[in-house]
């Protein structure tokens, strides 16, 4: 039992970092939002360079097979830096295409999931675990969608020719749209595409999950930075204690939603049964963490916080928007209490009081 | 990364769970804040240690197993699946001992901790004075240097277990000259049966006797019983402190034991409809198994070397609030049933949730105030400047 990132993976964290503070990411974000691509594909194409969406497609399409554990450190990265696009949807697809490849169906995987890793395709997915909408579908090379998932054996994967008008989010930087029905090309239809994509709305989760870890560190780093330059009262605020100790409260969140996050990345990792009531349970820490730490942020950053052109506000909204995407907190909440939730390894959950005769 | 547990942990987890399978009480003992219930529980004590049970991360010599952090997670998370007693030789175990391990004589640990750990000396913590909670440094009791060793004047309060304990265990003020007042105090033992000590028991919020006011009027403490260098008290309490809110304290089995009959209550009795009430058993679930994940991560960081600083800060407040509203979700599950008292010949679970409210409610009070604990995280773990509190 080693329940710590090692030295590598760490550093992969790390390194990530450097490079997004260094490619003023914030610009990026803000052109992504006026519908400007541009900034936001160029920073793709540095974070498919560093290997990230490589993580979840399988070896045999050049990837680097199932690496949830370094999914999650890129992804808290990817969400402390904000970055924009349909990240943990082109993530998800990879998982998809490569759960139909796994069992057999391959034409797919072949067809996309070397371009997904490389960081060619940005990939869009809707998937009725998601709601109606594809992120950022006017950006993204193809969007793919499963339909049909109603009866046993009939569900659909599909690309879209096109998406109906871009409905503004709370975030911004986040661009929805619903599909168009009936266009686009068959890729696979059997039983298979139904687990795929089951498994594909899990990773989504998991991956969203630790971008919003990300927003959550970012907010409290940065409120920390203003809290000790901010003077009020010819102090500084962050010497008051009613700031330090929402700022304390804060930090014990997410630091307890770290290791959920973690947790579900091993229980990906060893393929559990009960990954999903794992991944529900981190999904459900992080957004009450990061949406917790965003109010804090505002509340202490003040008048200058709630103005859009400060870059606070491009994590303050974000973390409003990842709260619910890929899992609202109340079916996470069912799903944890759904099934025998981490029982501890080797207890059964029946083991009650013991009797003694 | 990983939560793999080896065969030696799993043979290890065999052997407590198969021990605690035949030595657990079927029915729960009577409440340890009760004359009647510290006598069960310190014949369990006696029990345990019989089975080399009632300190496994102590060395082999001093009744101990020398078990590993993780080893000592492992049982505990067996000891609470089993509904296995509360400790009453906690404040010993965890708080005393680990300072005599790490400040204490040869000769003192030889003399006191295999009596620790049979139950045979149960000790009370008396640290807090009347007017010295959290602000631990501002203590006033005394000692004064006499012909071998010390005399002790002063009042403490709030000392857990004292009412029923045998011994105690506190930091007096030895240099009033001083420059400072965290520094010129000293960290001394003393029966609570001595000439000069008078112990009045101090009802808790449900009224037993949890913990007690001591008078000590030239209570004499021979050298032997002084632990560390005098003078240097404060740095041997702070080592203790650490243990006190961090690993050692509260153990995650603890709350994946009660999460888990939560859950169970919340199947039996809860209106399917109530999604708020289910939304906060699924919390308390994810915050139980949140707080059990966090106590593994530390445990590797130790292993790998690292030690665990103001982090166990974050740990305090997290088990406290989660303890809080476990039991208060469990109150609420059960409606107007969870308003008996865990004396009431109806309660349900045989009074468990009752007694455990009651005794969370004191969480966030005792072993430095949470609001101790939030200054600590900002200004050590944040970096946010110092306030007034010096």
């Amino acid at each position: 039992m080693k329940f710590l990132l090692d030295d590598e993976q760490a550093e992969f964290g790390r390194t990530l970092d450097r490079m997004l503070t260094a490619a003023d990411t914030p610009a990026a974000v803000r052109a992504w939002g006026d519908g400007d691509t541009g900034r936001g594909r160029a920073l793709w194409a540095r974070i498919a360079e560093a290997g990230v969406f490589a993580l979840a497609v399988p070896e045999a399409q050049d990837g680097m097979g199932l690496l949830p554990v370094e999914l999650a450190v890129s992804f808290v990265e990817l969400g402390r830096h904000a970055v924009p696009g349909p990240l943990v949807e082109s993530v998800a697809a990879g998982v998809l295409l490569g759960g139909l490849a796994e069992r057999g169906d391959t034409a797919a995987a072949d067809a996309w999931l070397p371009r997904i890793a490389s960081g060619q395709a940005m990939v869009s997915l809707a998937l009725a675990e998601g709601g109606p909408y594809a992120l950022d579908a006017d950006a993204a090379d193809v969007t793919f969608v499963v339909t049909g998932a109603d009866a046993p054996g009939t569900a659909e994967l599909r690309t879209t020719a096109g998406h109906g008008p871009v409905q503004p989010s709370l975030d911004p930087a986040r661009r929805l749209a619903r599909p168009l029905p009936g266009t686009g090309a068959t890729l696979a239809i059997s039983p298979a595409v139904e687990a795929a994509a089951t498994a594909a709305a899990d990773w989504a989760a998991f991956a969203t999950a630790a971008q919003t870890l990300g927003v959550g560190l970012a907010l409290v780093e940065r409120t920390v930075a203003y809290a000790k330059q901010r003077t009020q009262f010819s102090t500084t605020i962050g010497a008051f204690q009613a700031v330090k100790h929402r700022l304390a409260d804060a930090l014990i969140g997410l630091e307890f939603a770290r290791p959920l996050v973690h947790g579900a990345a091993v229980a990906l990792s060893g393929k559990s049964a009960d990954a999903g009531a794992e991944i529900a349970a981190a999904k459900v820490a992080a957004g009450e963490a990061a949406y917790a730490a965003a109010r804090t942020a505002l509340q202490l950053h003040g008048a200058i916080g709630y103005t859009a052109e400060y870059d606070l506000s491009l994590w303050i909204r974000k973390a409003r928007a990842l709260r619910s995407a890929w899992g609202t907190p109340s079916a996470c909440r069912a799903r944890v209490l759904a099934g025998p939730v981490a029982p501890s390894p080797g207890v059964s959950p029946a083991t009650g009081p013991a009797q003694v005769p | 990364m990983d939560l793999d547990f080896t065969t030696e942990d799993d043979a290890f987890r065999a052997e407590a769970r198969d021990w605690l399978a035949a030595h657990v009480p079927a029915r729960p003992l009577p409440s340890l804040e009760t004359s009647e219930g510290f006598a069960a529980h310190r014949a369990w004590e006696r029990t345990l240690s019989t089975g080399r049970w009632s300190a496994v991360s102590w060395p082999v010599e001093q009744g101990g197993r020398g078990a590993s952090i993780l080893h000592w997670l492992i049982f505990e998370e067996e000891y609470y699946a089993a509904g296995a007693p509360g400790r009453v030789s906690q404040n010993g175990i965890n708080l005393l001992a680990p300072t005599l391990f790490e400040h204490g004589s040869p000769e003192q640990r030889a003399r006191i901790l295999p009596a620790m750990a049979s139950g045979e000396v149960i000790w009370a913590q008396a640290w807090s004075e009347p007017e010295s909670g959290s602000d631990l440094a501002s203590l006033r009791s005394t000692a004064v240097r006499v012909a071998g060793g010390w005399l002790l004047n002063g009042q403490k309060a709030w000392s857990s277990r004292a009412a029923f304990a045998d011994r105690a265990f506190g930091l007096f003020r030895s240099d009033p000259g001083a420059d400072r007042p965290h520094r010129g105090l000293t960290y001394l033992m003393f029966p609570l049966d001595a000439k000069g000590v008078t112990v009045r028991p101090v009802g808790r919020l449900d009224g037993k006797p949890a913990f007690a006011e001591l008078f000590l009027d030239d209570v004499f403490v021979p050298d032997e019983d002084v632990i560390g260098e005098p003078g240097r008290g404060w740095q041997v309490a702070m080592s203790t402190a650490g243990n006190e809110r961090g690993l050692t304290l509260r153990s995650p089995g603890r709350f994946t034991a009660a999460a888990e009959k939560l859950t169970a209550l919340w199947r039996d009795e809860a209106d399917p409809a109530d999604t708020a009430l289910r939304d906060r058993v699924a919390d308390a679930v994810i915050r139980s198994r949140a707080y059990r994940l966090f106590t593994y991560a530390n445990a590797s960081r130790i292993a790998a070397g690292a030690s665990i600083g103001a982090e166990s800060s974050l740990n305090k407040v997290f088990w406290s609030e989660l303890d809080i509203s476990l039991h208060e979700t469990a109150l609420d599950l059960l409606g107007p049933r969870g308003e008996l008292s865990d004396e009431a010949g109806e309660a349900p679970a045989d009074g468990s949730w009752a007694d455990g409210y009651t005794f969370s409610l004191a969480g966030p009070i005792y072993a430095g105030t949470n609001e101790i604990q939030r200054d600590i995280i900002a200004e050590r773990l944040l970096g946010l400047p110092k306030g007034r509190r010096s």
